[in-house]
């Protein structure tokens, strides 16, 4: 690889040297400039304004439009699946879902991951019922839960950033000690009867409209996840610690810290993600959420983020959620099977982690295969 | 004599380039039968490309590598091991948590019935081949604590195993003590007594003369001599591989350093380096001589805080800098362009403007907000004097040059308007016309009142550039030489620890400049 890259060299700087003027470079791209370039630069091959952003949205914007097709094919084919009352129910379904994917995003991004989620949403649902039977009140409960949950994740981020232990082995770990404390509080039993005032709350739409009370926190949290993540110096700490750790704490970046409070944020979002969850249902169990880190897991990989880190956006994983809920509420409501339907989205995964590989392998592929046949030397080409 | 013979192996005009640069060029070499050839030359002079082409890792360009008179494809590592090729690196490359004699049937073990893996003569074979060597090594023992000296035993019993005539050893003794570089030779030598052919590649002179018949140097990727060892001397050999004509112009500068910006004390990192104190003044360029693992890298890193530190202190400006916080040597005024611009220096799938503000980001934030304009604005700035070239910004930085890439990576420290600047190899792999132009800026950034410390194996760019060169050898400062006293012969013979002998001989360099060059050199033998 590092062979291929200084080909270019010479002529680039052949250029440079001649060049005595202090010319802004980007002014007036350079012939001969990055475009001459190796293996990555298959892509640089496409030229023009549209390119890039086709490039870099490329995967993300399909699953958006993916998304609002199912949505526009379902609701004119499926029966009852364009009803308010359906809406309703689908922003409910993927609330979870969606709340936790928007830290498991950064967590992703930098190139690790939490499998523990679901387990804290459990635990706190968990801990949840037990105060609530401890006659705590629920203003007092709710942000204690958040809190637990905020603990909870900074057990995860003590193990991954200051013991440098592989986080798919200590959330794995991590999975089963919470939901077993969750367990242990609890029991098999179930807490039921949380104030109507807060659960008819959570089940309840905007002034008789469609629109999910929950919709308006969940849409605001997303808002703040995509601004911190696009527009933040964090966002930028994030994707180089994913892309290339080294590099960062290279560069200053202090990519142990950033970690931690990435765990401990996603621990306090799946806590408050128990407590809808209880409050929608109406009911506070350990096994709450069950299986459901490896939904949040997909959703994100569907949309986009790289597993390896350092790659992926927020609206794409948002995308994703969506993508998936409608394609299960649709399939659900055309009586499809829960067995056809588990496989439906597995191979929906499966898909969406090997198409953006291959895609990728290919462009690498082709631009080798360009760049193979000119000799080192050769000028740059005129205009090109 | 084995001279008269046919050679059992010969490199003939093998070339092979990397990109625009030429790693080997021409090279021919005979080894004989019988006999061990040393391969000397300093850092980058294209030593290992030949050892990786013998190891069928690397492909010559151009050029044959012939055995027996009839040429090999060599175009992979078992195709050498069954040409009978075993190398040996500095680092042995066994599996750890194997046995012994596991891993030295790795490649063929034996097998008994039912095709099945027979242990038991696994066993046998590893301890007879060891019996051979004269060594005494658990065969049953997992390779892991074993100590390097071992391990690289039980590589040469592999070799055995696969009945290897060549045998080439790529700086096996950097780690070793004494002792145990004397249980290596005393192998080496029954190998080649038996008829094995022996290439062996160290910076060390005394272990040169104690093995070897044979040498060859290589300078800049080019074959310079073969020659037996006997009637050589040392100061003939360091001759011949620093011996080249400046080509590159240096720019010269009035230096008037001003006061101490950095201020290294006792510094320790262990196993690595120890007792490391120097200064740097503002305006002042400082190089770290020294050969590749004598703990340069590593003592730069150390003092930006990415590499921890076991002790002594840093002071920049007279305050004393915690240890093990790249932010606070940034916030101090520091800036470190590392060794590796794939690994360390750049976020390669990233784009280029966000690779020169990733320092930054931070700064460039208005209300904890950071947009894409900022990071152009600024990228555009210091690209633009840097004359990087590039396709447009938002271009992931790995479609860049190598000398572009590291012009980003200096683009995107001196945007941070560092005191202290330390690069690290600045222009190793890049083409000339790029280094001239990191040259002028080094060299423009201390005249502008910046100290720097440049790490660097190209004796070129160190002695045209620093103001004075401090040399490192086995993780410690062994010798400070003014730049009058900085020769090529003064920095090489302080790196591998051997006085120059005969000094009075020499008409290469000018007589002034060799008596102080003893001064603070430190004589190992």
């Amino acid at each position: 690889m590092s062979a291929d890259s200084d080909r270019p060299a010479a002529t680039a700087t052949a250029t440079a040297a001649a060049a005595t003027a202090d010319s802004l470079a980007d002014a007036a791209p350079p012939a001969g400039g990055g475009r001459a370039g190796p293996p990555a630069a298959g892509r640089g091959a496409r030229q023009g304004p549209g390119a890039q952003l086709g490039r870099l949205a490329s995967w993300d914007l399909g699953v958006v439009v993916l998304a609002v097709l199912v949505i526009v094919v379902a609701s004119a084919s499926v029966e009852n699946f364009g009803t308010s009352r359906n809406f309703t129910f689908l922003v409910l379904d993927l609330l979870p879902i969606a709340l936790i994917a928007l830290p498991m995003t950064f967590v992703i991004v930098t190139g690790e991951i939490d499998l523990s989620v679901a387990s804290t949403l459990g635990l706190s649902s968990a801990v949840m019922g037990s105060l609530w039977n401890h006659g705590m009140t629920i203003e007092t409960i709710i942000p204690l839960c958040i809190v637990l949950g905020a603990v909870l994740g900074a057990v995860n981020g003590l193990f991954v950033t200051v013991f440098r232990l592989p986080s798919l082995a200590v959330t794995i770990g991590t999975l089963a000690l919470f939901r077993g404390l969750a367990l242990v509080v609890l029991g098999d039993t179930a807490v039921a009867d949380f104030p109507a005032q807060y659960t008819n709350w959570v089940t309840g739409t905007v002034g008789g409209s469609a629109v999910p009370n929950v919709l308006i926190p969940l849409a605001a949290l997303a808002v703040v996840f995509a601004v911190v993540l696009h527009a933040t110096p964090v966002g930028r700490w994030a994707f180089a610690a994913g892309a290339s750790e080294q590099a960062a704490r290279f560069a200053g970046i202090r990519v142990g810290r950033l970690k931690f409070w990435l765990y401990v944020v996603t621990g306090a979002v799946a806590g408050l993600a128990g407590v809808l969850w209880t409050l929608r249902y109406s009911s506070a169990r350990a096994d709450n959420g069950s299986g459901l880190e490896l939904a949040v897991v997909a959703a994100v990989l569907l949309g986009g983020v790289s597993i390896f880190g350092g790659r992926g956006t927020l609206p794409g994983v948002l995308g994703g959620v969506v993508l998936l809920a409608a394609l299960q509420n649709a399939m659900r409501l055309s009586d499809v099977s829960n067995e056809s339907l588990n496989v439906v989205t597995g191979a929906l995964l499966v898909v969406s982690v090997l198409v953006p590989n291959l895609i990728r392998r290919t462009r690498a592929a082709v631009s080798r295969a360009r760049h193979r046949r000119p000799t080192p030397l050769s000028p740059p080409l005129p205009g090109s | 004599m084995p001279a008269e013979q046919a050679p059992l192996l010969a490199v003939r005009d093998v070339s092979k380039s990397f990109g625009a640069v030429a790693a080997v060029r021409d090279v021919s070499f005979p080894l004989y039968a019988g006999e061990a050839h040393a391969l000397v030359g300093e850092n980058g002079a294209g030593k290992s490309t030949i050892v990786k082409m013998l190891a069928g890792v690397h492909r010559p360009d151009t050029g044959t590598i012939e055995m027996d008179g009839a040429p090999l494809a060599l175009s992979s590592p078992a195709d050498a091991r069954a040409a009978g090729i075993a190398v040996i690196y500095q680092e042995p490359t066994l599996f750890p948590d194997l046995s012994v004699a596991e891993n030295i049937a790795m490649a063929k073990p034996p097998r008994g019935r039912f095709h099945a893996i027979d242990r038991a003569r696994m066993v046998r074979d590893a301890t007879a081949l060891f019996e051979r060597l004269g060594v005494d090594i658990d065969p049953a023992r997992p390779a892991r604590g074993l100590s390097i000296a071992d391990q690289q035993l039980v590589e040469i019993a592999k070799a055995l195993s696969a009945d290897a005539r060549v045998l080439v050893m790529d700086e096996p003794t950097a780690a070793l003590s004494t002792v145990e570089v004397e249980r290596l030779f005393t192998v080496a030598r029954s190998l080649r007594d038996r008829g094995a052919a022996v290439l062996f590649i160290s910076h060390r002179f005394e272990e040169i003369t104690a093995l070897c018949q044979r040498v060859t140097v290589m300078r800049d990727g080019r074959h310079v001599s073969t020659d037996p060892l006997a009637g050589l001397t040392v100061d003939d050999l360091v001759r011949r591989m620093v011996g080249r004509d400046l080509s590159t112009l240096y720019p010269r500068r009035s230096t008037t350093p001003g006061d101490v910006v950095l201020e290294v004390d006792g510094l320790r990192r262990d196993g690595v380096f120890r007792d490391v104190s120097f200064q740097v003044r503002a305006g002042e360029i400082v190089a770290l001589a020294g050969l590749v693992g004598s703990g340069r890298s590593e003592v730069a890193q150390a003092v930006f805080g990415v590499d921890p530190r076991d002790a002594g202190t840093v002071r920049v400006h007279g305050r004393q800098l915690r240890a093990g916080s790249p932010r606070a040597a940034m916030a101090a005024g520091l800036a470190l362009v590392p060794e590796d611009r794939r690994l360390q220096g750049l976020v390669m799938d990233a784009s280029i403007a966000r690779n020169v503000t990733l320092p930054r980001s931070g700064a460039l934030a208005r209300l904890g907000l950071l947009f894409g304009g900022a990071e152009r604005r600024a990228a555009a700035e210091w690209t633009a004097r840097l004359q990087t070239k590039y396709g447009r910004l938002a271009d992931a930085v790995s479609t860049l040059s190598g000398g572009n890439q590291q012009k980003v990576i200096l683009a995107k420290w001196l945007a941070t308007l560092p005191r202290v600047l330390m690069v690290d190899e600045p222009t190793r792999g890049i083409d000339v016309g790029t280094k001239a132009e990191v040259h002028r800026l080094i060299s423009g950034l201390a005249e502008d009142g910046v100290a720097v410390l440049m790490v660097s194996s190209e004796l070129p760019e160190v002695l045209g550039l620093a103001d004075r060169v401090l040399v490192m050898r086995e993780g410690r400062l062994v010798a400070e030489l003014d730049r009058a006293d900085a020769t090529e012969e003064s920095v090489m013979f302080a790196a591998v620890g051997q006085r120059k002998r005969e000094a009075a001989t020499t008409g290469a360099t000018s007589a002034a400049g060799e008596q102080p060059a003893e001064k603070g050199v430190e004589v190992a033998l």
